[in-house]
């Protein structure tokens, strides 16, 4: 097993309160933080080398030295609990769990940023998980660890929770803005980016939770030793939340750069497919990211074994490699329909598309339709190309990355499994159980 | 006369401990969980003077409210049952059985995909990704999550809210402090 920085003591009875947390070393990064200036403190996170683990990876110390600091503007800092990638649900779990890892993170973090008022954005289907935050969040007022003065250092920091009201679309940062200020999801045109003019116009840094939460070891251990566990540009640990096929799904924290091979079949993790089926194909990142066939996730396509890194799932580009994401690792055993599991992620984001961008509104349905049609045993040999048409017309071609995300699968799909689908075209009886799909085909429920 | 739209003094405390949370002149931002609790006190579901009462709280106009309550899917813009059963159907939960439940509870309550059972108390909703895919298949109703669910289990548990016969909403009353 790597080390468990984030998941340490996660089984310890009572580590949800603050009492049973601090008796186990919570709160001291806080304590260590405070001491520091708030420089010092983004310069650690640099050195640690933490990447955004929301999905898109990108260098936190970096995020945080954008922000702008305006004279008498306040700054926000907000947390990104909105998790709804399809495949990922190691933040519900962290939070549940152990919520004081995420408010100690808050705390630092906020203070790095300077910011004396910080969210966290949750998805409303988690309000238990809300109420778990708010009882949480009263402890450390309580302790003097929110509020004026913390820790008598002269820093104030009010700290938030914010529940969302469903929808996919709030996990992209300037949508979660617009529905923190009491809006639609809509995302806004960038620039301005959000640490320019966020929320209220203000300079804000929009952070996943694990992102949050993983300050506090960096701050605890240092950002260089943080930065020795891992892989090149890869350091420290990963939640990754797998589900599917597998033998043991749950929320597992890794050292970045284990083999996937081991992370699959290893007792310690997966423990390999469920039934004694083989493996047939892994969505690893989140359902946004390219579907991969079980040999070219398994190796790279210079025969490399593949490893649980940012570079290494990604080697190949999109012809033959695929993304970490946010760690949403979906298994699918040899019995698997890569055409009905396309469709219900077509279907998946035609739904949750905000409807601002034409070829993202109207391509996922277009595309969930087609693939409907294959399904339902009418498909033309044509639609198989035409679907990686329309992909190809959506990716890149919108304000936010849920364009991208509803394109990569299909393109992906169709790489990689093409023969499949022309299958389904050509033999309609070879699709079983396709009664399956009118009861869950009128998706525009009453309510 | 019809009844009053108001939250009790209760709600009403923790509605104002919410408009604090925001700068001054950006109130605006409670309306997503004004209507969560909206959805709690007036029988699971946001009729138009529902909306408009959540305006006036906000001072804001009532559009403002309907295009956030039309767009979040969270929000039940028609009455539902006193039961809102949301069964996850996006990919992991699907891969494990989820098309088997939802078919399970059409032929058990004899609804539909959106339906309300004619005693009021079931509703059925299919839902997108309830970040809970190690659990799947998962069915969520009011706070609740009910993981690794089978078809016996779907039948304990429709038995069981049948048998207390509350209400359920995903605010759920006991987070509601008494005032008194």
């Amino acid at each position: 097993m790597g080390k468990q920085l984030l998941l340490e003591n996660i089984n310890v009875p009572g580590i949800e309160t603050l009492e049973v947390y601090r008796a186990h070393g919570g709160y001291s990064a806080l304590e260590k933080a405070l001491k520091k200036k708030p420089e010092e403190l983004v310069e650690e996170v640099k050195k640690s080398g933490l990447r955004g683990r929301g999905g898109a990876g990108f260098p936190t110390g970096m995020k945080w030295s954008f922000i702008a600091k305006p004279e008498g503007v306040p700054r926000h800092l907000v947390c990104n609990a909105d998790e709804s990638e399809p495949g990922t649900f190691k933040d519900r779990f962290l939070m549940e769990k152990k919520p004081h890892i995420l408010i100690e993170g808050m705390i630092i973090s906020s203070f790095a940023l300077g910011a004396n008022v910080s969210y966290i954005y949750i998805r409303g289907e988690l309000l238990y998980v809300y109420h778990i935050l708010e009882k949480a969040i009263a402890e450390a007022y309580a302790a003097g660890l929110l509020g004026k003065n913390i820790l008598g250092t002269g820093y104030d920091l009010d700290l938030y929770v914010h529940p969302g009201g469903g929808a996919y679309i709030c996990g992209e940062e300037t949508a979660l803005i617009e529905s923190l200020e009491g809006k639609r999801g809509n995302p806004r045109i960038k620039p301005p980016f959000p640490a320019v003019q966020g929320v209220w116009a203000r300079p804000t840094v929009v952070n996943n939770v694990e992102t949050i939460a993983a300050t506090v070891p960096i701050v605890n251990m240092g950002g260089e030793e943080y930065a020795k566990i891992g892989v090149g540009k890869s350091t420290g640990t990963k939640l990754i939340s797998a589900c599917g096929h597998i033998n043991k799904p749950g929320v597992y924290e890794i050292d970045l750069g284990l083999p996937v091979e081991e992370f699959l079949y290893s007792e310690n993790y997966c423990g390999g497919i469920r039934n004694g089926k083989k493996l047939k194909a892994v969505v690893a990142g989140g359902s946004s990211v390219p579907i991969l066939p079980a040999d070219l996730f398994l190796k790279t396509a210079k025969g490399e074994a593949r490893l649980m890194s940012y570079e290494s799932l990604a080697d190949g580009g999109f012809a033959t490699g695929t993304m970490l994401g946010s760690g949403g690792f979906i298994v699918m055993d040899e019995t698997t329909s890569v055409v009905k599991n396309l469709w219900n992620f077509t279907r998946f984001y035609h739904h949750e598309s905000c409807g601002q961008c034409s070829p993202c509104r109207e391509g996922t349905g277009w595309m969930e339709r087609i693939l409907h049609r294959i399904l339902d045993g009418h498909g033309k040999q044509t639609d198989v190309d035409l679907l990686f048409d329309i992909q190809s017309k959506i990716d890149g071609k919108t304000i936010c990355p849920l364009g991208d995300a509803a394109a990569w699968p299909v393109a992906s799909a169709i790489r990689h499994f093409r023969k499949e689908f022309e299958e389904y075209i050509k033999n309609p009886s070879s699709i079983k159980d396709v009664k399956h799909y009118y009861s869950l085909r009128n998706q525009q429920a009453a309510v | 006369m019809a009844k009053e739209i108001k939250f009790s003094d209760d709600t009403m405390a923790v509605v104002n401990s919410i408009l604090k949370r925001y700068p001054e002149g950006k109130q605006k931002s409670a309306v997503i969980p004004l209507l969560h609790l909206a959805q709690m006190e007036f029988d699971g579901w946001l009729d138009v003077p529902v909306m408009d009462y959540v305006a006036s709280l906000m001072k804001i106009l009532p559009i403002e409210v309907y295009e956030v309550a039309s767009f979040y899917s969270m929000f039940n813009l028609k009455p539902v049952g006193k039961c809102l059963i949301e069964v996850c159907r996006t990919g992991p939960c699907w891969l494990l059985g989820a098309e088997d439940i939802v078919r399970h509870i059409e032929k058990k309550l004899n609804i539909k995909d959106g339906e309300t059972t004619p005693d009021g108390m079931f509703t059925l909703k299919t839902v997108e990704c309830l970040a809970a895919c190690g659990t799947a298949p998962v069915i969520q109703v009011g706070e609740k999550y009910h993981e690794n669910m089978t078809c016996e289990s779907v039948d304990a548990m429709l038995n069981d809210y049948r048998s207390k016969g509350e209400r359920k909403t995903h605010w759920d009353k006991q987070h509601i402090k008494s005032q008194h």
